[in-house]
């Protein structure tokens, strides 16, 4: 008897720990949206880099543009951009648009010396194509570090950002995003390519871990934009 | 430089085919040179290799009294020509066709003097059609218009009057007269037709089967006087020996096979008969033709009838 | 050497024949960008939609450094057909013509001969490719405008920035002469095997598309022969738009992936071009003429 009331009451101090901690969390990702939802608008630029082994691409220059709630565009300027599908908005706003999902903590972790809480979140919505979003909160700042989504259609993707001037706005300088790629061949004859690949290159076309990384220089925000750069 | 044209013991051969089969003559200046034989003689082989299209196989051919073959574009410039057919560029007018041709010959040459070379051959005013609405016979003027045109020493005409009508040959034999006459142009011009070259030639050769019967001046191989005897006998070799050390030697013909050919005055022909008894020749037959053509159309339409005729 | 050149550009470019590929090449060109202004985003999709499926492409793909790529990719494998057309023909045609017995009793030397006619031949093959640059590249620039290139290659993509393309589309063309050279040769080369021109012309094509087809099969049999087939070679020009990529994986501009393969092909080109026209030579000269 005495056991299970010693089972019993451990239960109960955990359920009333994970509530209340539940509690603190979703509180703490209403403050992150919160902090994020001052910015109703802005227009970036940037560089983007995209690491993908069978994509060949140069370092370009970026204008970016974003409207609440969900409208955001990124412009290159040789006039292409190449983002892997899923993780379009590169854009924090966006996953936690919606209060439309559970919020559970998962302890804490530091991130690039950087105490964070880490977060995950359930969508209520089981048509929502995201399954999980695992986030690490900068508590002190309010800014999101870090976030894992895995997704129903497009696979696991990983959004690191760090912060630097526009700290306050809950904007980052930097974006890493980490994403799996799917296999990729054209038929020689279409490309009418007779050579072979060598083995070096075969072998680096067979890593499946992409990257794009945009780095911001600066934001204007909140100057209003006209709808139809989203077009 | 009397001698234009010197050919040594020409021999063509294609894989086992003889077409020219050891030929040897001589075109003087000043001649107008009549080719004589059937189609498939060697005429137009032999033109060919005076003209460097085809190779000899065998012999010399020395022209402006250079070698042929050291000396070619030397020579070439001095030659106009038209072998066969007189093609030209058929999407050409026949002004153009004549400034092209006259380029590749080296030289330069006025539009007047085009044009004149036009009115020569009597096609001024169709001097800037296209070639290809042309008759044969105005194709065959043209041909000779660029055979003229940088006025070259030597012209080469092979079977100039081919597909003409009898208007269109008198009016080649006119202006190889001409040429030969008032220009003093050296002209080799082949045949197949006895009548055209009895005509115009000053010298002739007839050839059979790539082999030379007979080279002489027009004036004797035309000559009722002169007669052409055939002798066959049992013993060539001998015979041949016999008679080159006889007074015969200067009638002497090219040998063929089995037969002595001598060209000889009628009159003489019991003389011969009488030194070749007396010689010790066993004489088989001794035959007398009457006329060039007689023995023209005779050697040249196959052995088989000779062998008839013979018999 | 020069007057003879010049006759041979002149018949060349008098005759109606020397148009047709022109023409030809003039009509598809026309009829293949009308076909991209008129539905080209779909053409686009489907040729991208593998690639598509991963990632989203944003920005006019559909430039005219694109188009110009396709066009070529289209054209350069037809092209020789066209450069056969003239080049088999140019002595040949003449036999045929009965011309070339007019031509060699000239004070010419067979050796000028044979030289200022297969210089004729590349300079027609050259004009060819020049309206083929002017209008595959110039007029689908005009029409598409410009902007960054994206290719889609057997195992990765491209990404070209505009400021570098224009380089690789010089240096492409000059390959594509040297490819087009190679087969003005093959055909100039069987020319003179006959009198007529009919013989040549489908020969040479017959051997390209005969080329062509081992040199586009995957069979490890045809992959032994793969590297000596010169049509293997002719492709090369494609090495021009391929680029080399830093440690970070980004492209570094101005750079080619392969210029060892450039130089090899041009290489083999070359002693391809020299070995026909070497023996055209050879041939030629001691060669009766019969026509």
């Amino acid at each position: 008897m005495n056991r299970i009331i010693k089972i019993f009451s451990v239960a109960i101090t955990l359920f009333f720990t994970t509530t209340i901690r539940a509690q603190d969390v979703a509180v703490l990702v209403q403050k992150v949206k919160a902090k994020l939802d001052v910015v109703n608008d802005y227009i970036a630029d940037g560089t983007m880099k995209t690491d993908v082994s069978f994509i060949k691409a140069p370092i370009g220059q970026v204008k970016i543009y974003y409207k609440k709630p969900n409208q955001f565009k990124l412009k290159r300027d040789g006039g292409i951009s190449i983002l892997p599908k899923g993780g379009v908005t590169v854009n924090m706003s966006s996953i936690v648009s919606t209060n439309d999902f559970d919020v559970i903590p998962a302890g804490e972790e530091i991130l690039n010396g950087i105490k964070t809480k880490k977060v995950k979140l359930l969508p209520r919505n089981d048509n929502s194509d995201v399954v999980i979003t695992t986030m690490y909160i900068d508590e002190a700042n309010l800014v999101i570090c870090k976030a894992i989504t895995t997704t129903k259609e497009n696979g696991t993707y990983e959004i690191e950002m760090s912060y630097g001037k526009y700290i306050n706005y809950g904007l980052p300088d930097k974006v890493v995003f980490g994403f799996n790629t799917k296999d990729y061949k054209m038929p020689k004859g279409v490309t009418l390519e007779f050579e072979d690949e060598d083995k070096a290159t075969k072998d680096k076309m067979k890593n499946k871990k992409g990257k794009v990384e945009i780095t911001y220089k600066n934001y204007t925000i909140n100057k209003g934009i006209d709808d139809k750069v989203f077009k | 430089m009397s001698d234009i044209i010197k050919v040594r013991n020409l021999s063509k051969k294609f894989n086992q085919f003889t077409a020219v089969n050891d030929l040897s003559f001589t075109v003087a200046n000043g001649d107008v040179y009549g080719f004589l034989g059937q189609n498939g003689a060697g005429k137009s082989t032999t033109m060919r290799m005076l003209l460097t299209l085809i190779q000899p196989t065998e012999g010399n051919i020395e022209m402006f009294g250079l070698p042929l073959h050291n000396n070619r574009n030397e020579i070439l410039r001095q030659v106009g020509a038209v072998i066969e057919k007189p093609d030209v560029y058929k999407y050409l007018s026949a002004y153009e066709n004549l400034k092209l041709f006259a380029k590749l010959s080296g030289i330069k040459i006025s539009h007047q003097k085009l044009q004149q070379q036009l009115e020569v051959v009597g096609l001024a005013d169709r001097a800037n059609d296209k070639v290809k609405n042309f008759s044969q016979g105005m194709k065959q003027r043209l041909g000779i218009a660029i055979a003229l045109v940088h006025n070259p020493a030597l012209i080469v005409l092979d079977e100039p009057t081919n597909g003409l009508d009898p208007q269109g040959i008198a009016d080649i034999r006119n202006l190889i007269l001409h040429l030969s006459n008032n220009e003093g142009k050296t002209i080799l011009v082949s045949s197949h037709l006895l009548s055209e070259i009895e005509q115009i030639a000053t010298k002739v050769l007839i050839i059979d089967k790539g082999k030379k019967i007979i080279e002489d001046s027009a004036q004797s191989l035309f000559d009722p006087a002169q007669t052409i005897v055939e002798i066959t006998t049992f013993d060539d070799v001998f015979a041949r020996q016999q008679l080159l050390q006889s007074q015969w030697e200067s009638a002497f013909q090219e040998n063929r096979q089995n037969q002595i050919v001598l060209k000889i005055d009628r009159q003489k022909i019991s003389v011969l008969h009488r030194d070749l008894v007396a010689m010790n020749i066993q004489l088989i037959s001794l035959q007398p033709r009457h006329s060039l053509e007689d023995y023209f159309l005779q050697v040249t339409t196959g052995s088989q009838n000779v062998h008839q005729y013979i018999q | 050497m020069w007057t003879l050149l010049q006759i041979e550009l002149y018949k060349i470019f008098r005759r109606p024949r020397t148009y047709i590929a022109f023409a030809a090449i003039t009509s598809l060109i026309a009829i293949v960008q009308l076909g991209l202004k008129v539905d080209g985003k779909e053409y686009a999709d489907f040729v991208m939609a593998d690639f598509k499926n991963s990632f989203s492409i944003d920005g006019n793909t559909l430039n005219g450094y694109f188009v110009c790529y396709i066009l070529l990719q289209l054209l350069l494998v037809h092209v020789p057909l066209l450069i056969a057309l003239i080049a088999a023909d140019m002595i040949s045609g003449e036999a045929n013509g009965g011309t070339l017995r007019f031509l060699l009793t000239k004070p010419v030397s067979r050796f000028n001969f044979i030289m200022a006619k297969f210089l004729a031949a590349t300079i027609y093959t050259i004009a060819l490719l020049i309206w083929l640059a002017i209008l595959a590249l110039f007029v689908s620039m005009f029409i598409f405008g410009t902007g960054d290139m994206l290719l889609l290659k057997n195992s990765y993509v491209v990404q070209l920035q505009q400021d570098d393309i224009f380089w690789r589309y010089s240096g492409a063309f000059g390959f594509a002469a040297l490819a087009m050279t190679t087969v003005a040769a093959l055909g100039f080369f069987l020319s003179q095997f006959a009198e007529n021109s009919i013989g040549p012309i489908v020969a040479t094509m017959s051997v390209i598309i005969f080329f062509t087809i081992l040199s586009t099969m995957s069979i490890p049999l045809f992959n032994l022969v793969k590297p000596y087939l010169f049509t293997t070679h002719m492709v090369s020009w494609k090495e021009f738009f391929d680029i080399r990529v830093d440690e970070n994986n980004a492209t570094i501009k101005g750079s080619i992936e392969h210029p060892e393969r450039i130089v090899r092909s041009v290489a083999i080109l070359a002693v391809h071009i020299l070995l026909f026209v070497g023996a055209s030579l050879f041939i030629f000269k001691k060669k009766d003429v019969l026509s």
